[in-house]
């Protein structure tokens, strides 16, 4: 029944009445996608860590010691998610693995290429240059600000 | 077994990112995520609570954001034990030279090279 003809059907009481339009739009109302969204950012996140930690082995066979392996995997992890931003890829990927696309290095790389792209018409100072660092600033100034405290405590607790 | 516990550890960081997002007030936008996993991966990793984490899952704990925000704190922790005072500004810096370096010049190509899609 549509809500019209609850509303107005002549057999039904108030209460019964009241009942079919909660039922009608228990229904109607879209499923909250929590499930699905936490789901498929499992998913997707665990995959990139997934795709680092082959990544991580590979530079380690070569020779590389575990920094410089760790380094090297982030930066292929940035520039395979930079590309994939630039072909449109990527966002794609973010509409349905949410905070999977975004908490892995990958979303910082893709929150700079985006970005930068969305604003590309104002110019390559103010529009590229500036608006890369639009979400990856605020990032990179708070991510020091916290490790220089800390290198600061340790400083003191050391001395 | 070891890309086992990349997946499931580096998946379970993002629900903790999903569920920030979809249960929180609509003001919580990706970039705070972003924001507040350095953050917070810094702080665990200072604590010694981080470095656990990635020796059990590898990428699994690197990959996501709270390893970039360990990575700048063991920096700033090391530097600090070979430079002193001076190690607290370098450390981080050095430690996480190459990805934020990386992520500079290729978003920098890419965003040259590429024109927005879906105009």
């Amino acid at each position: 029944m549509a809500s019209e003809q609850i509303l107005n059907s002549p057999t039904l009481s108030k209460n019964d009445k009241k009942k079919a339009y909660f039922d009608l739009v228990n229904r109607n109302k879209p499923k909250p996608p929590l499930l699905r969204n936490i789901f498929w950012a499992f998913v997707i996140g665990g995959l990139i860590s997934v795709i680092g930690q082959g990544l991580l082995i590979l530079y380690s066979g070569q020779g590389l010691d575990e920094k410089s392996a760790g380094a090297a995997t982030s930066a292929t992890l940035v520039f395979a998610a930079a590309l994939l931003t630039g072909l449109g890829v990527y966002d794609n990927i973010g509409k349905f693995a949410g905070a999977g696309s975004i908490v892995p290095i990958t979303g910082f790389a893709n929150s700079m290429v985006a970005s930068a792209l969305e604003w590309k018409r104002e110019g390559m100072v103010f529009g590229v240059g500036a608006k890369l660092f639009a979400i990856a600033g605020p990032v990179l100034v708070y991510g020091f600000v916290t490790s220089w405290l800390i290198g600061l405590i340790a400083f003191i607790f050391k001395g | 077994m070891d890309f086992l516990k990349a997946f499931l550890v580096g998946g379970a960081i993002c629900v903790i990112g999903q569920l920030l997002m979809d249960l929180t007030s609509y003001k919580i936008t990706p970039a705070h995520i972003l924001v507040s996993f350095v953050s917070a991966g810094a702080v665990l990793s200072g604590l010694g609570l981080y470095k656990p984490l990635v020796d059990f899952a590898g990428a699994g704990a690197t990959v996501p954001l709270p390893g970039f925000g360990h990575a700048l704190a063991q920096g700033a922790i090391e530097g600090v034990e070979e430079k002193g005072l001076l190690g607290a500004f370098a450390g981080g810096v050095e430690a996480t030279a190459v990805g934020v370096a990386a992520a500079i010049i290729f978003g920098y190509l890419v965003a040259v090279i590429f024109n927005p899609k879906g105009e």
